[in-house]
């Protein structure tokens, strides 16, 4: 085998076509009644084998064997490559039209830079060389030329492009062609194995695009001989003439702009040669960027609480399916042997086996006895998927790295992929139908890779923001904070149905607290002190003796003080994971949020925890408290209103009257909103949606007091809503109403009831939203992906810097700190902790 | 417009970070400490406007003291062309 010095892209000359051809075609039939291939059609025989079992009549090779060889076809009159259209164009343009010299004299030419671009821009009357005249030459897309109105024909081009001499074509920097391969005379016919037929089920032979268009293409050049050979007059010649130039036109691209795609019968456009490379489904986007792979599954995804946050649940059929190949040696012998007696239908089975010589065997009930018998060391085996075995998991969008994590195996009943509710977050997973990809690594070194750089546990903390990525969620947080909260008892019996779960039920030897029940899961030694999500930021901070329990204190592995909330095991804010992690490494992290998701889970299905619409019930005297101030507020703004139409407003420093009203307004608004937040904060009680809220484990209080008190002002496109209209939102208003409730406040609660006003409002603000977010992501993926390809082959050396592949220096320290954020406490390092 | 326009010396500006001209011996300190040759230095035009006043001839190395949001202040090295 040679190696490839250089790829060298031309034209084909038509020495060059025949050169490389091995038939040379001129029958429109394909198969003769008999069903075979004719002699000199396009399907004939020396075009290639695609059927099995025969050898090619050429090179001898079977089918998948033999490339196929080519044909030509001598078109009857030339026609114009249409991807040429514009080079010919130029071309006819630039030199004489009786000498073929470029219009230019010599001297001038040498003066160029770029004599193409240069003589097309400056057209000359005269030629230089011969004195003639030349008349203007006019191009209609994609293959028409005129002169004078007067249309050229293919063969007045081509002569024209045979007068230009050699040295010129040097000189417009053409080398190795000549322009005249431009206009076609010899068709190449390209192989069958490039367009094969595909027989149906019912026994007929169903033709490839491209031979449709090859067989009309033929079709029209014998009528176009025989009209000729019967001397038809020239209209009726130029019209089939025409019609040629048509379907090579579409042989090579049907998408032309100009020229209607030919058609398949059913009316669906040809697929021909410019549209098998293009697009996205096309030869590069989608065989050589991106391509299908086996030992890969797709599913829907749900959860399962009860497995490790690396696990996947996969269903039995797909375990059947997909496939591990076992080297045999005398240690695993005889457990393979029982998986090839268990055959391809009883799990745990295998489905093929792999000779030494590398033949491929199927396993089958028949032939399962003997290959049992058979099998010796060095034959591989491929078993059944098993429980443990590395896969790697997938969702897209795969934003990030861990959009792709290696997971174990648990194999299951029933046909979804089963996915811990920790994991989802990397995923960015649901389960309201969401599908997944699974992929087996067929290799021990992809398999153990796999497992050191992508297994889940290792991509706890993201290198995004150095704080966990995969943590607790939603009732994992308000389970931790039900269980933690001062004064939860748990009795000696509850203990142990707890610790049940996590096989500690050793443990439960006493009626317990509930911090000190969490203590059992934290591992021992470890020290740490934060505040918890429900802090409310007082003035001088109590440490642990903060009347709301909101300081968390861990001293060797013992919750003394604290409630665990979001802030200690949540996305993004996860101090005790991140500690955790970070202290004893992923494992350990691993088992500890296995451990607290799964009694998290236990303890607030036995404790109960449910949400309704008293939880955001006000007591009367709040109420009314909440009505007078927007009453107030209604009426501060009535008054600046006033203010501003009698021209008393006083203008705030750069900005205009309207301006102002508009500011002092939003301002009023958005005042009242936030007293009235704080007033519902206060006043609710420890409901179960306020604990969601504090706990950060779902909701806000901003939610809260939307709902219980008032939704506040409606904004469209950053304003208060002011279009409808002329002057006014909706006609129920008056001309030039400036105040809140024709602008788009909302002065109910959801619980309460909007009226239709405020309704409306809030559905043009929801809209804007909804419209928002929907855009916006799409948006911002895609400047992620542009910025991401820009920057993909920037490397962290060793001495910190940033470079490219040549080594210029990007950045001198990476992240201009030198931090890698992975490796960081939350991008920052924690130097208490280096010192242990 | 009949105000007159100012004279305004941008160098002082906040945001324009101190540009200085390293020696020759400084140079050679720091392109031996990255294992680097010049052209694998960010380059710097000679008549960019923040080194004019400079007078830094081709191939002198230019230190950028920045403030920079993650590490407090930060040097960036450029080569004039």
């Amino acid at each position: 085998m040679s190696k490839v010095s250089s790829i060298d892209f031309g034209v084909l000359s038509p020495q060059m076509i025949k050169k490389m051809a091995t038939v040379k075609i001129d029958k429109a039939e394909l198969y003769d009644p008999d069903g075979y291939p004719i002699n000199g059609g396009l399907c004939d025989l020396r075009l290639g084998v695609v059927d099995p079992g025969l050898r090619c009549r050429v090179c001898g090779a079977t089918a998948g064997n033999c490339l196929g060889h080519f044909g030509y076809l001598e078109l009857t009159k030339p026609v114009i490559h249409p991807i040429f259209g514009k080079h010919i164009y130029h071309l006819l343009k630039i030199t004489c039209r009786k000498c073929g010299r470029l219009l230019a004299t010599d001297e001038e030419i040498k003066g160029m830079k770029n004599p193409w671009k240069e003589i097309y821009k400056n057209p000359r009357k005269k030629c230089p060389h011969c004195d003639a005249e030349q008349k203007r030459i006019t191009f209609q897309k994609p293959t028409t030329y005129r002169e004078d109105k007067q249309e050229l024909t293919a063969e007045e081009v081509r002569e024209r492009l045979e007068r230009i001499s050699n040295e010129d074509l040097k000189l417009l920097g053409i080398n190795g062609g000549r322009p005249e391969w431009l206009v076609l005379t010899l068709l190449p016919i390209p192989p069958v194995t490039v367009r094969p037929s595909i027989t149906l089920e019912t026994g007929e032979r169903s033709e490839d695009d491209l031979t449709h268009k090859l067989v009309d293409i033929i079709r029209i050049n014998e009528r176009l001989k025989k009209n000729i050979e019967l001397g038809a007059p020239d209209f009726i010649i130029k019209d089939i003439w025409e019609l040629l130039q048509y379907h090579v036109s579409t042989l090579m691209n049907n998408e032309i702009s100009t020229i209607p795609p030919a058609r398949h019968r059913s009316g669906r456009s040809l697929k021909t040669l410019a549209q098998r490379l293009t697009k996205k489904e096309g030869r590069f986007r989608g065989n050589l960027s991106g391509k299908r792979v086996n030992f890969s599954a797709r599913t829907v995804i749900s959860p399962d609480p009860c497995i490790s946050i690396d696990e996947v649940g996969v269903p039995l059929v797909i375990a059947k399916n997909l496939t591990v190949p076992v080297r045999v040696n005398k240690n695993n012998i005889k457990e393979l042997r029982q998986y090839i007696l268990n055959g391809s239908d009883i799990y745990p089975g295998a489905n093929y086996i792999i000779r030494p010589d590398g033949v491929k065997k199927k396993i089958t009930e028949e032939n399962k006895q003997q290959i049992t018998e058979e099998i010796d060391i060095g034959y591989i085996v491929e078993r059944h998927l098993k429980d443990g075995d590395i896969v790697i998991f997938n969702r897209q969008p795969s934003l990030h790295r861990m959009s792709m994590m290696a997971h174990r195996v648990r194999v299951m009943n029933y046909k979804t992929f089963r996915l811990n509710l920790c994991s989802t977050i990397p995923y960015n997973a649901d389960f309201d139908g969401d599908e997944m990809n699974l992929h087996v690594p067929q290799t021990e070194e992809a398999q153990i890779e796999a497992r050191m750089l992508m297994a889940v546990q290792d991509h706890i903390r993201s290198p995004r923001y150095g704080l966990p990525i995969i943590s607790c969620k939603h009732d994992h947080i308000t389970g931790c904070y039900l269980l933690t909260k001062k004064g939860t008892k748990v009795p000696k019996k509850k203990a142990a149905r707890l610790l049940m779960r996590i096989d500690m039920e050793d443990k439960a030897t006493k009626d317990y607290d509930g911090k000190e029940l969490f203590s059992l899961l934290i591992p021992k030694g470890l020290n740490i002190e934060f505040r918890a999500a429900s802090c409310v930021g007082c003035k001088k901070c109590l440490k642990e003796n903060c009347p709301y329990d909101a300081y968390v204190v861990i001293k060797k592995g013992i919750l003394k003080s604290g409630v665990i909330d979001e802030n200690a095991l949540g996305e993004k804010k996860g101090k005790l994971l991140n500690r955790i992690e970070r202290q004893f490494g992923p494992e350990v992290a691993k088992e500890f949020l296995n451990k607290v998701s799964v009694v998290a889970l236990e303890f607030i299905t036995h404790h109960g925890f449910t949400v309704s619409v008293t939880d955001s019930k006000l007591d009367p005297k709040t109420e009314k408290k909440i009505e007078k101030l927007l009453e107030e507020t209604n009426k501060e703004v009535e008054e600046l209103v006033r203010d501003y139409k009698r021209g008393k407003l006083k203008e705030l420093p750069g900005m205009g009257k309207e301006e102002t009203l508009e500011t002092l307004i939003q301002k009023k608004a958005g005042d009242v909103t936030d007293k009235i937040g704080k007033i519902v904060k206060d006043s609710l009680g420890e409901t179960n949606a306020v604990i969601m809220a504090k706990t950060g484990a779902r909701g806000s209080f901003v939610n809260l007091t939307q709902t219980c008190a008032s939704v506040g002002q409606e904004f469209v496109g950053g304003k208060r809503i002011s279009r409808g209209f002329t002057g006014r939102t909706l006609s129920h208003f008056k001309r030039e109403d400036m105040g809140l409730k024709s602008r788009g406040f909302v002065f109910h609660g959801y619980k309460r009831g909007l009226d239709p006003f405020e309704f409306f409002f809030d559905a043009m603000n929801s809209r804007e939203n909804l419209m928002d977010k929907s855009l916006q992501t799409r948006h911002s993926g895609y400047m992620e992906r542009r910025l991401v390809n820009a920057l993909q082959d920037l490397i962290v050396e060793e001495d910190l810097t940033v470079r490219d592949s040549y080594g210029t220096i990007i950045q001198f320290v990476a992240g201009e700190d030198g931090i890698d954020p992975a490796k960081s406490d939350g991008g920052k390092v924690n130097f208490d902790l280096l010192e242990k | 417009m009949t105000e007159k326009t100012k004279e305004v010396n941008f160098l002082k500006n906040h945001l324009v970070p101190k540009h200085e001209l390293l020696s020759y011996n400084e140079a050679q300190e720091l392109l031996k400490k990255f294992n680097v040759s010049l052209k694998q230095l960010p380059k710097i035009k000679q008549d960019d406007p923040a080194i004019k006043h400079l007078n830094a001839k081709r191939g002198s190395i230019i230190k950028i003291t920045r403030k920079s949001p993650t590490a407090g202040i930060y040097f960036y090295y450029r080569v004039v062309i």
